[in-house]
């Protein structure tokens, strides 16, 4: 594991120092870049994010990202999406307007339906933790091979976030959670594309072994 | 939804301490020490708040929130002296997740929104200490120490307009007395704004945790000595604390935890989430 580097891509949205201290912290290498070369040819690549969609694609397409990534997902290795970053791989949002995404899954982002009307019980932004389960009556072993191997189902991770993705085809959710009136996409995968609408460097050991799964995928 | 049970560490200097209505600051240890065990016991959070920064106007929390940003994967909000937004981007390079703000808050409100702005509402807790007198609670600064003439109740809604995404609410009366959280007051503050509130300030008893959880819509609850306390009870090191200066606190603190003893039931992370699941609300397990 130590000589595996895992590239995160620095696109002025978000906190990356985290997603690296925890990469550190697993033994393997971080490096930051916002270069498209390193990008495009990375070995395992992150797209972070915290914030704003449309804003966050403003500064992909700024800084000449978004080709690169489609370059690297091309070569067939895999992308991890965090938060805002798995949101950013779908068709579209609808956050503060209309924004066109990676479309590298096709489906959309839309808020969690308003919960209550005094907001007692389910606040939006949804902030803390929530679980994971496997879609439907799934085996046991259904997360076997995924970033989710050996992660119990019922698994607590830590969520901030008032937009959700919904796929078009359900089978690429793999794991769902429930908010208020939304059972929604936790973790989505697509051949080598994955993502994560929960904070795995947040997650305690559990989101620990999400990058340590990831690092053997 | 989830309850976050959230430990807070008051800080001065290098110490983590812990006062009584916030003042009579007594040095209990090294900060991240305690915080790597609340990660390892089940924390959901931590609160780190600089208790004098604001006083001396110093920022000195950077290198403690590095050193416990090293081994710790759980949110990690951090307060205290924060200005500006170059000392926001200072706190979240360093490790924190999110920042707390009150007194520059109250002098500068378009610190929130600015910060909100730049990192994100979810990056925003507008740290509020309340305080009753004359009638009415009164939004304190400076941990507790300055009177601001603003209305609690107005000042949380000006917060949450800026931006604010959490309200972090300290009861000032109760802070550090182990009476048990103002319920009346977070009850008050949950049912008037939208974004999640942390109740803070007097937990001291089961039976304060089972009333906040029971009697108001607190999203997360905030709580300090128990903690602390079973902490020194349980795991503290005497190699750790010879290197210290004043530790007068620590040398007595047989007596001083008997002193506070009918105040105070000192109670782990995993105590606190068995009550609130008995009162009937969830927790991360």
């Amino acid at each position: 594991m130590k000589d595996q580097k895992i590239t995160i891509v620095d696109y002025g949205m978000g906190n990356l120092f985290s997603i690296e201290r925890a990469i550190n912290y697993i033994g393997a290498k971080a490096e930051i870049t916002s270069d498209r070369l390193k990008i495009a040819n990375a070995d395992k690549l992150i797209l972070p994010g915290v914030g704003a969609f449309g804003k966050a694609m403003d500064e992909l397409k700024e800084r000449k990202i978004i080709e690169a990534v489609y370059r690297f997902v091309e070569s067939k290795k895999p992308l991890l999406g965090i938060c805002l970053g798995m949101q950013l791989l779908f068709t579209e949002s609808f956050e503060f307007g209309h924004h066109k995404g990676l479309d590298l899954i096709k489906g959309r982002v839309i808020r969690f339906r308003d919960p209550d009307p005094n907001w007692v019980n389910f606040k939006i932004p949804q902030i803390g933790w929530n679980k994971i389960k496997s879609p439907g009556e799934e085996p046991w072993d259904y997360w076997k091979n995924t970033i989710l191997e050996s992660i119990p189902t019922g698994c607590f991770f830590y969520f901030v976030h008032s937009y959700i993705c919904v796929p078009e085809n359900k089978k690429y959710s793999i794991a769902e959670s429930e908010y208020g009136k939304d059972l929604y996409c936790a973790v989505i995968n697509k051949d080598n594309v994955w993502g994560c609408q929960f904070h795995p460097e947040k997650s305690g050991e559990a989101g620990l072994k999400i990058y340590r799964n990831f690092l053997k995928i | 939804m989830t309850i976050r049970i959230i430990p807070r560490l008051d800080i001065k200097g290098p110490n983590l301490v812990k006062g009584i209505h916030l003042e009579g600051l007594r040095v209990l240890g090294k900060p991240w020490n305690f915080a790597y065990r609340y990660y390892q016991e089940g924390a959901d959070e931590l609160i780190y708040m600089d208790v004098v920064a604001s006083l001396y106007g110093r920022n000195n929390l950077t290198e403690i929130v590095k050193k416990t940003a090293e081994n710790i994967f759980i949110p990690l909000t951090v307060g205290g002296g924060i200005r500006t937004v170059e000392d926001i981007k200072t706190l979240l390079r360093a490790g924190a997740d999110k920042v707390a703000i009150n007194t520059a808050a109250i002098h500068n409100p378009d610190l929130i929104k600015e910060g909100a702005e730049i990192f994100g509402s979810q990056c925003i807790v507008s740290a509020i200490e309340a305080k009753y007198m004359n009638g009415r609670y009164e939004a304190m600064t400076d941990n507790g120490r300055e009177k601001t003439s603003k209305d609690v109740f107005k000042w949380v809604q000006e917060v949450v307009n800026l931006g604010a995404g959490e309200i972090l609410l300290t009861s000032v009366d109760r802070d550090g007395t182990g009476f048990g959280y103002d319920l009346e007051l977070v009850r008050k503050i949950t049912e008037s704004v939208s974004v999640p509130v942390i109740a803070h300030g007097g937990c001291g008893k089961p039976e304060h945790i089972t009333n906040i959880i029971k009697k108001s819509n607190a999203d997360a609850i905030c709580a300090s000595t128990i903690f602390h306390y079973n902490y020194l009870e349980n795991y503290v090191n005497s190699e750790e604390f010879k290197e210290e200066g004043n530790i007068e606190f620590i040398k007595q603190k047989t007596n001083s935890i008997v002193f506070m003893d009918d105040r105070i039931t000192k109670m782990g992370i995993n105590d606190v989430k068995k009550i609130v699941t008995e009162a009937g609300a969830e927790c991360r397990k």
